[in-house]
């Protein structure tokens, strides 16, 4: 009996169900970045809301929103997003920040790519050299900013050998094999900056403005999904818009370096 | 109930006979010991009288199916993993009795059986002869009008054996009656009022233990009564 | 070497803490884990014992089944529930997706099987031994069930624990279904996966020595209070 009444204090002491929440899909970007701990709390407390955030690529937060498990999502991917706001799925498409991308590799640097002028000639030098490279291949919006300047470079991802990896992952476990492969990586700047695990990889190149990557925030469409909560995801775009909202995303910092630029439009 | 008349049956275990054909009617009296050497159908045939054996042919009828109440003792005595005193209760809880009945009957048997002392112990922690005596207990506890008993006192000492033995004739002599089987031919001489000799199947001879001792009728009896193997 | 001193020193850490999210997610664990174990059980035994107890034509096949099912991959079984609970998907209208009690069912479909075989293998031996016994007393199938249950019921628990084991351990299908969702979905396991993904694998180790200490305490403290409740008996 005293079994079955520890089992029955267990289920009992936490509630399994919860109201007032709102289901936000963010990419792994977003969160590695440790801004969504900043932003959130604050957001939540002004709101009167609970946020909960599911982290994943652009392409799973993107079908997630499509097939209405989430109320709203906050994803780098303009193409993407603009056709999933012309299917009907979002109701409209907000830009919120930007942050960039940063191309990492070996100390050594081995394809020279420290001394180039633009994102595209790094990559034609890592694919000349053939040099291990680490790609997300996870259809997510690193990923699908790694093809647009591999297109620039006039490289095809598709011919590449072996020094080539596609490991169809996250961007921490994609820099886990990165670390462990001593590859060069696309990375975006906070999840670098946060990880842990660098081993003998640095940050070789930046600034370009293709490596750009908007944020915007697309609230899921009430006449395609009757339960998403609607109002709240509005309340929360307000709110994402606000001088508070701007001041702490422009102040965040991680080891002094500033990641975020606020853009968003009223 | 009585009598319980067997006809033309037969048991057969992968195409091989094992028991029968055998005709036989049970009637009150007793106890009546089955005797004949190991393989020759003395525990398919208490198991066939008792109803939980297939039959292949021919029928096993009580006069009076509905009021049938018979138990059966095992050779190697079953044990319920419970205590001494759940072993005893559990077959009047299955017919789902009072449970003031439950404890006076539980209480009587336990005294009788000598266990009281083992009464909130585990039955598997009994030794053979306390099992053996447990499961006798527990097959007379519905009060029984048959009591089955398949070889209950192989593998016993001497005391356990008196006991049960004793026991096994106080409840005779209270109206219950005992149909076993022994290979134990002194066993068979102190309790038997009348005696079935089974040999490769069949029942080769029957009749009232001072007869069937005295002047046995068959060779094959007879050389089983002088010790000699019989195949 | 360097990395599992350092990976038990922050579980050691954490713990002496006493951290509030560590406390928070290791509770949830539990409770998704039990919940799970529990509901599985109740539907796993009696069948366990059913098929030892009953023969029927399908009998053989039910069992190749159900062993087979004891090797369903964890990753497929979420993202079947997945489709399934998903908003558009056919029991969408209860919300269950990234809520806890979506875990909890695809963790029942999980260790279902396995309770239910290592149920059934216990069940047969008892069976065995008390077939005559309880055909001779008349019982009816139920009073066979419920005997063989009560009687076993210490091979039962041993069925119980492991499928608790493969429960708290599983992470594949709790990520698809639950989200991994901080204060909402976070188990032990999906924390130590998001935690291997940010390279922090000090506090991804400590963790997974939080949840190995967990599992040695569930499985220690239920055969201690299985030993109290009939001391001297067994």
């Amino acid at each position: 009996m005293n079994r079955s009444l520890i089992f029955a204090s267990l289920l009992f002491s936490a509630n399994l169900a919860q109201a007032d929440i709102l289901k936000l899909a963010v990419t792994t970007s977003f969160e590695n970045s440790g801004l969504a701990d900043v932003l959130l709390p604050v957001a939540e407390a002004d709101l009167g809301l609970d946020v909960q955030l599911l982290v994943v690529g652009t392409g799973q937060a993107l079908r997630l929103g499509e097939a209405g498990d989430v109320d709203a999502i906050l994803v780098h991917s303009r193409a993407s997003e603009e056709a999933f706001v012309s299917d009907g799925f979002g109701t409209h498409r907000r830009e919120i920040m930007f942050n960039d991308f940063v191309l990492i590799g070996p100390k050594s640097d081995k394809a020279q790519i420290g001394a180039t002028s633009g994102a595209a000639e790094s990559l034609q030098k890592i694919a000349d050299a053939q040099a291990t490279y680490v790609s997300r291949g996870d259809d997510s919006g690193t990923h699908k900013t790694e093809l647009k300047v591999w297109q620039i470079a006039e490289r095809a991802p598709a011919t590449f050998g072996s020094w080539y990896n596609d490991v169809g992952a996250g961007m921490g476990a994609a820099l886990n094999t990165a670390s462990a492969l001593n590859a060069y990586i696309l990375s975006d700047r906070a999840s670098w900056l946060n990880f842990k695990n660098k081993g003998d990889l640095a940050l070789l190149f930046s600034g370009d403005p293709v490596l750009f990557n908007q944020y915007a925030y697309l609230p899921v469409n009430p006449a395609k999904h009757p339960t998403v909560q609607y109002e709240m995801a509005m309340k929360l775009e307000e709110w994402l818009l606000s001088d508070k909202s701007a001041a702490l995303i422009n102040n965040y910092q991680i080891n002094g370096e500033t990641l975020f630029v606020f853009n968003g439009q009223k | 109930m009585f009598p319980l008349t067997l006809s033309k049956l037969s048991v057969r275990r992968r195409g091989k006979t094992v028991l029968g054909p055998i005709d036989l009617v049970i009637d009150q009296g007793g106890p009546t010991m089955v005797i004949g050497p190991n393989g020759s159908g003395k525990t398919t045939l208490l198991r066939v009288m008792h109803g939980i054996e297939r039959i292949s042919e021919g029928t096993a009828e009580w006069a009076e199916p509905d009021h049938a109440n018979h138990a059966y003792v095992f050779q190697s005595p079953v044990v319920l993993r419970r205590t001494v005193a759940e072993n005893l209760s559990y077959p009047l809880r299955v017919i789902k009795r009072a449970k003031p009945e439950i404890n006076s009957a539980v209480e009587y048997w336990i005294e009788q059986i000598g266990l009281g002392k083992v009464a909130n112990r585990s039955a598997t922690r009994l030794s053979g002869g306390e099992r053996q005596k447990l499961a006798i207990a527990r097959a007379l506890i519905r009060n029984p009008e048959v009591l089955f008993l398949d070889e209950p006192c192989s593998n016993l000492d001497g005391q356990s054996t008196r006991e049960i033995e004793t026991l096994l004739l106080e409840t005779a002599k209270a109206g219950t009656r005992i149909i076993m089987s022994t290979h134990d031919m002194g066993q068979a001489r102190r309790l038997a009022a009348d005696i079935i000799f089974m040999k490769s199947g069949h029942i080769a001879e029957k009749g009232l233990a001072p007869d069937v001792f005295s002047t046995p009728q068959t060779p094959e009896l007879q050389a089983f009564l002088k010790g000699d193997i019989l195949e | 070497m360097n990395d599992i001193t350092q990976g038990l020193l922050a579980a050691l850490r954490l713990i002496v803490a006493f951290d509030a999210e560590l406390w928070e997610i290791s509770l949830r664990s539990l409770q998704v884990s039990l919940t799970a174990v529990i509901i599985a059980s109740v539907v796993a035994m009696p069948f366990g014992a059913f098929l030892a107890v009953q023969r029927f034509k399908y009998r053989r096949l039910v069992i190749s089944i159900m062993n087979a099912l004891m090797g369903l991959p964890p990753v497929v079984v979420g993202l079947i529930f997945y489709i399934l609970l998903s908003r558009s998907g056919p029991f969408g209208a209860f919300g269950l997706l990234f809520t806890p009690w979506a875990m909890i069912i695809v963790q029942i479909v999980i260790i279902t099987p396995i309770i239910a075989s290592i149920s059934h293998q216990a069940m047969r031996e008892l069976w065995a031994e008390y077939h005559d016994l309880l055909i001779s007393l008349n019982t009816s199938k139920w009073q066979r069930i419920k005997t063989l249950i009560w009687d076993g019921r210490r091979n039962l628990l041993t069925a119980g624990l492991a499928g608790f084991g493969r429960a708290i351990g599983e992470v594949g299908a709790i990520m698809i279904v639950g989200g991994n969702i901080e204060h909402a979905t976070r188990v032990l396991t999906t924390a130590i996966a998001l935690e291997t993904g940010k390279g922090d694998f000090a506090l991804a180790l400590g963790l997974g020595f939080v949840l190995i200490g967990l599992a040695l305490f569930v499985n220690i403290s239920i055969h201690w209070l299985s030993r109290t409740e009939r001391e001297g008996r067994w």
